[in-house]
């Protein structure tokens, strides 16, 4: 099949219906709501179910009983709508089910805006509900990439029984570019006999599947936060992703960023070249795990004198890029957080005052 | 090279159509391109734009302050955006309900009647196309065949307005050649 042109938001719908995720429950929110309006109509021409629930926080729940039954299930929603499934995504972490949540994020606080945003790295990468918990995180820098990170999300939250969360920005969800939905992408939902509670019926045991985050016993709890510890650990080992961009060079300035925003930097960075200045940028395709080494690494080349954390809030990333490079070279943030999103040319003004 | 196109206008003149159209035709010859709507409580009557970025390299940033060309469908979308275009642009004007120009001697401008073409040809809805199609004749952003194959199939799933469209094609083509 060969590309088509594509809405972000339909893209990352078709996405997980060639996955083969066939549940989809959702409450409309821009600049998303593409994705529900699509799957209303597609679902049923696979024999999916596709199903408007009466609020964010009922949704959460329905994401849970589905997967807690071992099917393949997700939801998209905006900032104020993934908060109110928050409650529900530390329920579905702590009992230990793979799901999918798309957050499709708009400019915060409470209703801000609806223009690309990406003030919910906190509340994506920390947790976000209440508990100890980490949702394994990605975020595209574009249509292609959101179609093959919705594909990758199912696989992956099965691998590690817990959710899967892409992060995107209102520009990634309305823009239109020419997509392929890569064949080797597909996947089969794994068996799930072993702990989900899919009917006595249908498997080979005596013993009924328990799905459940009630922990009263201290030792069972620790032993349980050990056991997710020890998951997010792994996730660090085999499924870190990032983008290192004009790395190789002797740059003067490494910039993170991630996202709508690191295309941008990207511009900066080859226009940067053409004056003879140059520009690495380490782009974290995973926003959890975090790839610190990699920044850390990149950080201390000797030609590097200062790294730019450059993200459209007010410096969430930034804590993390400095808990990366460890004090080893001043770090900066810059961005902006009501919708407007830096220009090439500022980001090349930016670079050259630190220079 | 990247350039971009705006197109802006009121909601419901077809804006959004007229930004993919060019979009898939782009696609058609190999190019890369992004499509970035204006997006929020839009409505008919309201304000609508769309740009379209179109490269032969890979695109980066997809939002410019200064796009390169602009097709102006009403009165406040060429206020708005004229002074944006980068000199060397096209902007053509929707003069059958623009009264004014983009005020620039550094531009290409273009004023073609796009409502009264498309009036004349049976149905007010066609003038995007029009518009379009005078547009890609005079900027030559991307081929006339591929352009007006293009057209072509994105009716082909709506025949009742397939002949109407393919004649505003013409008629854009023919408004931007008579102008020069």
């Amino acid at each position: 099949m060969g590309k088509v042109l594509m809405k972000g938001n339909e893209a990352i719908a078709e996405a997980a219906v060639r996955a083969g995720c066939l549940n989809y429950f959702a409450y409309p929110i821009t600049p998303q709501s593409e994705i529900a309006e699509y799957l209303s109509r597609r679902l049923p021409e696979v024999g999916g179910v596709f199903l408007q629930g009466e609020s964010e926080v009922a949704v959460g729940y329905m994401i849970f009983g589905a997967s807690g039954c071992g099917q393949r299930v997700f939801t998209s929603t905006s900032s104020p709508g993934f908060s109110l499934m928050s409650e529900a995504v530390s329920y579905i972490t702590g009992a230990e089910c793979p799901a999918v949540f798309v957050n499709i994020v708009r400019g915060g606080p409470g209703l801000g805006g609806i223009l690309p945003s990406q003030a919910d790295y906190f509340q994506a990468v920390k947790g976000g509900g209440h508990g100890d918990y980490h949702l394994l995180v990605m975020a595209p820098d574009g249509v292609q990439e959101a179609v093959e990170m919705m594909m990758m999300a199912f696989p992956l939250a099965e691998k590690y029984r817990n959710p899967v969360l892409i992060l995107g920005d209102g520009l990634i969800g309305q823009m239109m570019e020419p997509v392929e939905f890569p064949e080797n992408l597909r996947s089969e939902p794994t068996n799930k006999d072993d702990w989900a509670s899919n009917g006595m019926a249908t498997r080979n045991s005596d013993t009924p599947n328990l799905v459940k985050s009630l922990f009263l016993d201290p030792r069972a709890l620790n032993d349980h936060n050990l056991k997710l510890k020890a998951k997010y650990e792994r996730m660090m080992r085999e499924d870190l992703r990032y983008e290192a961009y004009n790395a190789d060079t002797d740059y003067q300035a490494l910039i993170v960023s991630f996202g709508t925003m690191s295309r941008v930097c990207r511009t900066a960075i080859d226009a940067l070249k053409r004056q003879g200045i140059e520009v690495g940028m380490i782009r974290p395709q995973t926003l959890f795990p975090f790839p610190e080494k990699a920044i850390h690494e990149a950080a201390i080349r000797p030609s590097c004198k200062v790294v730019l954390s450059i993200e459209l809030n007010m410096g969430q990333m930034l804590e993390d890029v400095q808990r990366a490079v460890l004090g080893e070279r001043p770090v900066h943030w810059h961005g902006n957080a009501g919708g407007d999103i830096p220009s090439p040319e500022d980001i090349m003004d930016l670079v050259k005052s630190f220079l | 090279m990247q350039r971009e196109v705006m197109f802006a206008g009121f909601g419901g003149q077809g804006i959004l159509l007229s930004g993919k159209i060019l979009a898939e035709a782009a696609m058609a010859e190999g190019l890369e391109v992004a499509w970035i709507p204006s997006y929020g409580p839009e409505m008919r009557g309201g304000t609508a734009y769309c740009l379209v970025a179109i490269s032969d390299q890979p695109i980066g940033s997809p939002i410019v302050r200064t796009p390169s060309h602009l097709v102006a469908m009403n009165r406040p979308s060429l206020v708005k955006f004229a002074p944006t275009i980068k000199p060397g642009g096209v902007i053509v004007i929707n003069s059958s309900i623009i009264d004014i120009g983009s005020n620039r001697s550094d531009v290409d401008e273009l004023r073609v009647p796009v409502t009264d073409i498309a009036k004349e040809l049976g149905n007010v809805r066609a003038a995007n196309i029009v518009a379009l199609s005078a547009f890609v004749a005079r900027s030559r952003i991307v081929g006339l065949e591929t352009f007006k194959n293009t057209v072509d199939v994105e009716f082909a799933k709506k025949p009742d307005l397939r002949s109407i469209n393919l004649a505003a094609v013409e008629a854009g083509i023919s408004a931007a050649l008579k102008d020069r």
